[in-house]
Parts: structure tokens; sequence; C-alpha cells
């Protein structure tokens, strides 16, 4: 169809103009005005072209294509069918909004020099979108390898901080060992053809034992990337790290980049799934989702603490992703549709609102030069557009009707509920309790997100210097406005993307929810009368009764009302000092969640005229996996090295050993 | 021309002189007596070499035999004992495994290296075919002699006495190697010897001494 192959060609060439804007950015790499002005506002009008075509291209036909390009056997191979348009989709509308923002936001004497940021920002953005459309191993690698360089120079823009250049070299370890992890995955499911197109892998019938074996490397490997405990621990180093562009374009699109490979090798290439693959996957993702709201809850430095809620959302995707595999695998084409449809609906969620909360914690410390919440607090008055957009994304994560993050979590408990429906008595028995742990950790997400707005933006100022801040310029507002607007869409009309999703659903599991979303109203996933939620009808309620409750106290106090200072427990020397800070907040979770933690307490002496309390909070899985792996391959190597000795005698022994040994084996 | 069994018993004696001077070189600690040792070790060859030269009607063994003489006999002492004066290097310091276990080691080395010789022994058909394992026990022994001193001279002197033995098997097993080839050992080993002598002064310029021990302080840490 000519229409299709149209928008093949469109969607190619929105990469290709990525990489020339990023090019252009060295042209004069050192203007402001060029790289903010010109360039970024290209790069986001490239986007806006990506959404839209993907947008109209997820009804289309798959279309497939060999470019002319890569290697005389390994030529690169370019394929798009419903689930690369959607993330393809997601790509470019979350980094349009990221666009505008970073148009604003980069200034000149921040480590990088804007033209080389600009060209590392484009190639990370075409590097993301060739990974969606790539359609064989080789060029599949080559673009994930160059999406995990781009951002490790993008993470340490500010390169002269050895905290930085640390969390920096974290991030490329630990994308290397996913890295391995897919190439393995690639090589295991090539099936001994050696043939490194999809198409082909595609074709292999592998063995149940190899095709588990090619899952969990497919696991570990995007795992790694998305964040997957315990192959978390880049995301809370690298985030604070990084420009809030970068760390918005990192948690709100590169991770759910990682849960397109799963659900790529997981559905499409693989030709069988298995049950227990999918509680494999649903344990995990439900562990990681716990842990990550856990820490959030008692972080006290703003980007760090968004970095636990991304592992949280990861956790929350990959447990849709599970639960999709198990309702796939016992036959329940329906249902494994609602929980895809579910998994997929929360990618987009969670791009659209972390990006947004990323990008209004890069205002405020644009604004503030702060990072920890213990100094923040009353931004609400100094930069009104960024607390209330940002009170939309935290709204949104929190997991609150009518924002898009309940139609995601809804979707989720329903499949969810379905699951005694399983004809295998132990995982009906035991899935049940991951709804229940899911709902915990919704309503531990929305604790989270309580903490984060109340501490930043409500409240007085904690610092004299939070006066002076100054709301964020024009082109960010606009960059916020985008994503927040997304939020409340996606929230308010969940029904026409849905009907949109089916087209992936149809691909990958050869059944959708299409009798279902009937009414654009009405979100009825299986049947009406068993649960169905209206977010038009919800906010319609909300608002009359709102503006009634607001036209009834006028109506019944006008006049009476009067001002006056709160009540101030009788104490009169209040300061900003005292109000709930952080560490208070978060202290509740601390104490009832305490084996995740490994806590270090510092208490003052009772004779300390300037009393210091210091609690340390940290992750077990550092010192209990990662220290141990580490110990071991420095002691390796430091025996390595003991072969070393420095002494002629010593080596000469080594070549008379190895004569003798040889000679004995002749004999 | 005497009969075979006579040339063999001759040879025979040799050898063993030669692995007699072997164990007395790795246990010798005095340099110069190293040196002397390391002379008689090179007569003996020289002996050994006219022998089968003589019983076997080889003329281009005379060559070889003379060579040796001249090089090992001679001319190397010569210049390692005027080294040796010029350094002050008369003593070994110390061995890094005392004498007694040096011999045991040594003996074990002579066990292993006749184990190895005897099929090869087996198959060759030469007079002096009893040889080979004494040979290449020669070659082992000199070789733990280098591992077992810490003196650049000594280990000098263990090289050319690895070179005695390998030369003892080529004559033993095959007559000897053909005279290109001999000759072009015989330049290495005097070069070999020339390049060495620049080094030791070198070494001792650096380091006021010629113990390597004190060049372990090379090895990056």
């Amino acid at each position: 169809m000519a229409d299709s192959t149209s928008l093949l060609y469109a969607t190619l060439l929105v990469p290709v103009a990525w990489l020339a804007i990023g090019l252009l950015g060295l042209v004069r790499g050192r203007s402001v005005l060029w790289v903010g002005r010109i360039l970024f506002p290209l790069g986001t009008l490239a986007g806006l072209t990506l959404g839209f075509t993907a947008l109209a291209g997820l009804g289309a036909p798959t279309e497939s294509l060999t470019l002319p390009l890569g290697l005389a056997q390994f030529a690169f191979h370019i394929r798009l069918d419903a689930l690369a348009w959607f993330f393809l989709l997601l790509i470019g509308f979350t980094s349009a909004g990221i666009g505008v923002f970073s148009a604003g936001y980069f200034r000149a004497g921040e480590g990088t020099a804007p033209g080389l940021l600009c060209l590392q920002y484009h190639v990370f953005l075409a590097s993301m979108a060739v990974v969606v459309m790539a359609d064989d191993a080789y060029l599949f690698l080559v673009a994930w390898e160059t999406m995990a360089l781009s951002s490790y120079f993008l993470v340490t823009t500010q390169h002269r901080l050895p905290e930085i250049r640390r969390a920096g070299f974290i991030y490329l370890l630990i994308a290397h060992l996913g890295a391995i992890g897919i190439l393995l995955c690639f090589g295991v499911m090539q099936g001994g053809n050696w043939q490194f197109t999809f198409e082909a892998m595609r074709a292999a019938q592998l063995t149940p034992v190899w095709a588990s074996a090619a899952f969990f490397l497919a696991l570990f490997g995007f795992g790694a990337k998305a964040g997957l405990v315990p192959l978390h621990v880049w995301l809370p180093e690298a985030h604070p790290a990084a420009p809030s562009p970068v760390s918005a374009l990192m948690s709100g699109v590169m991770l759910e980049i990682a849960i397109y490979g799963v659900l790529r090798v997981t559905f499409d290439l693989l030709h069988v799934q298995l049950w227990w693959w999918g509680l494999v996957t649903l344990g995990l993702g439900l562990f990681t989702a716990l842990f990550g709201v856990v820490f959030a809850a008692v972080q006290t430095d703003m980007k760090r603490l968004l970095a636990y809620s991304s592992i949280e959302n990861i956790g929350i995707i990959f447990l849709g992703v599970g639960l999709t595999v198990i309702f796939h695998a016992f036959h329940m084409p329906l249902l494994a549709a609602l929980a895809l449809a579910a998994t997929l609906y929360h990618c987009l969620n969670h791009a659209f609102s972390k990006s947004l909360l990323f990008l209004s914690t890069g205002s405020v410390l644009h604004a503030t030069r702060e990072r920890s919440l213990g100094k923040l607090g009353g931004l609400i008055h100094r930069m009104p557009w960024v607390a209330w957009l940002a009170l939309v994304g935290t709204l949104a994560i929190a997991g609150l009707p009518p924002l898009n993050g309940f139609v995601s979590e809804w979707l989720l408990l329903q499949a969810f509920l379905f699951t005694p429906d399983l004809p295998h008595s132990y995982v009906n028995m035991l899935l049940p309790m991951g709804a229940a742990a899911l709902a915990l950790v919704a309503a531990l997400a929305a604790y989270v997100m309580v903490k984060f707005y109340g501490v930043i933006f409500l409240g007085q100022p904690r610092e004299s210097s939070l006066r002076e801040a100054q709301d964020c310029g024009r082109l960010e507002r606009i960059g916020l406005l985008w994503l927040a607007a997304g939020c409340v869409l996606l929230g308010i009309f969940p029904v026409p993307l849905l009907a949109l999703l089916n087209n992936v659903s149809r691909g990958l599991l050869g059944a959708s929810l299409g009798t279902q979303l009937q009414h654009w109203w009405l979100l009825a996933p299986i049947a009406p009368e068993r649960a169905a939620y209206s977010p038009a009808v919800f906010l319609l309620s909300t608002v009359v009764l709102v503006a009634a409750v607001v036209l009834g106290v006028r109506r019944f106090y006008h006049g009476r009302v009067r001002k006056a200072a709160p009540w101030g427990c009788g104490f009169p020397l209040l300061t900003p000092r005292m109000q709930d800070t952080a560490e208070g907040f978060g202290q509740p979770i601390r104490q009832i969640f305490e084996p995740f933690f490994r806590m270090q307490r510092a208490l003052p002496s009772p004779f300390d005229t300037s009393p210091h309390y210091r609690v340390q909070v940290e992750d077990h899985f550092w010192y209990a996996l990662y220290a141990p792996i580490a110990g071991l391959v420095r002691r390796i190597s430091s025996l390595a090295g003991a072969v070393q000795q420095g002494r002629i005698s010593v080596y000469l022994l080594y070549s008379f050993l190895t004569l003798v040994a040889l000679l004995a084996f002749a004999l | 021309m005497p009969t075979l069994a006579f040339s063999s018993q001759l040879i025979n004696l040799c050898a063993a002189l030669l692995l007699l001077l072997s164990f007395a070189m790795l246990a010798q600690r005095r340099v110069l007596t190293l040196v002397d040792l390391f002379a008689m070790q090179g007569g003996t060859l020289f002996v050994s070499i006219i022998v089968v030269a003589w019983s076997t009607g080889q003329p281009h063994l005379y060559y070889s035999a003379a060579l040796t003489l001249i090089l090992k006999v001679i001319l190397l002492p010569l210049i390692l004992h005027h080294l040796i004066r010029r350094l002050g290097a008369q003593w070994e310091s110390e061995t890094l495994l005392n004498t007694p276990i040096t011999m045991l080691a040594g003996l074990l080395l002579v066990i292993f290296a006749f184990t190895l010789a005897q099929p090869i022994s087996q198959l060759a058909n030469t007079v002096t075919r009893g040889t080979l394992g004494i040979a290449l026990a020669v070659v082992m022994l000199a070789f733990l002699m280098m591992i077992t001193r810490r003196k650049a001279v000594t280990q000098v002197i263990g090289f050319l006495a690895m070179e005695n033995g390998l030369f003892f098997a080529a004559t033993s097993a095959t007559y000897g190697m053909p005279m290109v080839v001999e000759l072009g050992v015989a330049l290495d080993v005097l070069v070999s010897m020339v390049i060495l002598g620049i080094f030791f002064f070198h070494i001792r310029e650096q380091f006021d001494s010629l113990d390597l021990h004190n060049m372990e302080s090379l090895k990056e840490d």
C-alpha cells in the first residue's frame, strides 16, 4: 500500500534529521542562541513529525525495508509493525515536550559545550528510534550501543566532578553487562542457522530449554537497561548526575525502549511462551516495584527520589509483562490483550508523567541551585507555573483519577482480578496476592508523591535564598504544558488510544479488546457489568461537586469570611525549619520497611551544643551483591598479578617448568 | 682407528664427566672456580667431539672441535675471568635454594631426563646413543643453576653451560650439526657474551651491584 510505504519513509527521515541537527550543532558549538533557539526547536519538530506519523501508522499494515547500508552479509533491515509504531509514538511525543524544554534549559558554561551536547542529545534520540525500527540483530545492537554511549556522554555532561564520572561509569558498566546479555540472547535465538535477521529468528524452532535461555538472557539484558532489581543500581546514581532533560529522556523514554526489547523478544521473536516465565517476571516486577517505592519514600534528593520512582514504575510494567505471558501461555487471549494494553498504557503514562516531573525538578534546580529536599519548600508562590504543572505530574504518577496513571493501574488490577480463572491451582492461588501487593505499591507511590510535592512546593521556604527563585522561561513552560496536557488527555480519553493499541495486541497475541471499546466515554475492559470506568463522567461530577461546594460556602458564609494568621499552637517563635522535613515524612516507612534498608545512624551526644543528626540509608544490594563481586574481581586480578614477581629467577622458573611440562607431555 | 666399543666407552666417560661437572657447577659458589669448571666442561666436550670425529671419520667434526676449544675453553673463560676481576664479583652472595636441596632437585631432573631420552635412544643407532639422556640432563641442570643463582655473571655462565649441553646432544645424537649452523651458534655465543659484558657494566653502574635482586624494583606496582 503506497500510503503505509510513505509513512515508512517519513519515519526513516526523522532519525536522519536528528543526526543532521546534531551535526549542525557542531557548526557553532559555543552559541547558545544557535543551539537553543534554532536546533532544539527543529529537533522538537522532527519529534512531533515522528509522533504523528506513528499515530497514523498504528492502524497501517506492517512494512519492511532493507537498507543499502551495513556490512556485506548483514544488511540493515527495517520493519515497522504496530508494536514499533507504538514505541515510535512514545519517543516522538515525549521527546517533543523534552525538546522544547531543553531549548530553554541548556545554558552556556555548564560542562559540555552546547553544540556538543546538541549532537549527543540528538544522536541519543535517533538511536532510540532506530532500535525500535531495527529488524535484524546487527542493526539493533549497533543502535542499542549507540544509545548507551550517547546517553553516557549526556550523563557525564559535568564531567569535572568526580562523583558524576563515577555515576557515569556505573551506568556504562551495567549497560554493557546488559548488552552482553542481549547479544547472547540473539545468539541463542538464531537457533543454529546463523541468520541474524529477526525474520529468521521468528522462523527458528527452539527447544523449551533454549527458548527459556533466550528469554532469561533477554530479561537480564533489557532488565539491566530498564532498572530491574538487582540491576537497578545505576538509576539512582545516573539520574541525579545527568542534566534534567537528559534524566527525563532516559527515564521517560530509554527505560521504555528496554521494555520494547522484552516485548519484541518474548512475543514476537520467540515462538513459544512458557507460563512460568511470566511468573518469574511477575515476581521480579513486583519486588522491583515495592523496592523502588519504599526507597523513593526515604530519599532526600529530589532527583534520586524520582529515579527510585522510575524503578517502581518499571516494576509495575514488568508485572504487566509477566501477567501477559501467563495469560497468553494459558490461552486466555482476551485477558492477555488486557494485560498487554495495561502494560503499554503504563509505558506511555510513565513516559509523560516522569518526564514532566524530571523537567520540573530541572526548573527548580535552575531557580534554586538546590537538589536536596531539606533546603527547598514553598516554591508554589515563587514558581506557580512549574508548581501547578508539576502537580499534574505528581497526581498522574500517584495514580489518581481522572489522570492517566489511574487508567493503567486500574486496567492492570482488572487483569489481576481474573487470575482466579487460570487453569493452574498454585498460580491462581498466588496471583491475587500480587494484586494486593500492587495495591500497596500504588498507595505508597501516592505517599511518595505527597512527599515530593509537599516538601518542594508547599509550606514555607526553608532557606532565605529561595525567595529570589524565578519561574521558568517561556520555552520551558511550553515543554511542561505539552507533557501535562498529555497526562490529562491520556487520563480522560483512554478509549481511543486503547482502540489503537488493539493493533499491537492483534499483532503480538492474535487477540484484542475490540468489542469492549465501543463507547469513547466508557472504559469497560471485559464487560460493563463487571467493571467500568468513565473518566469523563468522573471529571464532570468532580467539577460539579467542587463547584457546588464553593457556591454553597459562598452562599451561606458570604460576608462572614475573615482572614487571620493560622493558629500556631500557642508557640510564637515558629520558623520555616520547624516544618515537616523529607526525613521526617519518610520516617514511618523507614521504620516499617526496615529490613529493606541498610541504615547508619549517627546520634549526637546530649552535651553537644550544635547537635547533628545523621542517617544514611543505603541499598543492601550494593553490599550484598556488587561489593562481593567487585572484591572477587580484585582478588582474582591480584592473584593474576602475583604471577608477575619481577624476579628474573621466577621468570626463568616459569619457562623451565613450561619446558619440563611440555617434555613430560611428549613423554 | 679405534674399535667402536672402545670409542663408545670413551664417549660414555666424557658424558659422565660432563654430568659430574654440571653437578659441581650447581654446587659451586665461588664464581672464579665456576668459570674454571665451565672451561673444564668445554674441554670435556672438546675431547668427546674429537673422539666422535675420530671413531666415525667425520672430518667436519674436527672443525667443530677446534671451534669449541677456541671459544669455550680459551676465549670465553678468559673474558669471564677478566670481567669478574674488573667487576669484583668473585662471590655469589646467596643462592635462592640451599645446596643440598639444589642437588636433590638436580638428581630428580637427571632421572626425568633419562626417562625422557630412553625412547629416543632406542630409536637411534649411532655409537653415542646412550649419551642423549646425559646431554638433556646437562641442559636442565644448567637451567636449574640459572634459576637458583642471583648474580648476573652466574646466570650467563649457566646460559653458556646450557649451550654446552646442546652441543653435546647434537654431536651424540646426530654426529653434529651442519657446519653453517655450528658457526652461527658459535658466533651467537660470542656476540651475546659481548652484549652481556656491556650489560654487566650498565647494571653495576645503575645499582652499584650485580645482584639481580635490585632489578625487582623495576616491576610496576
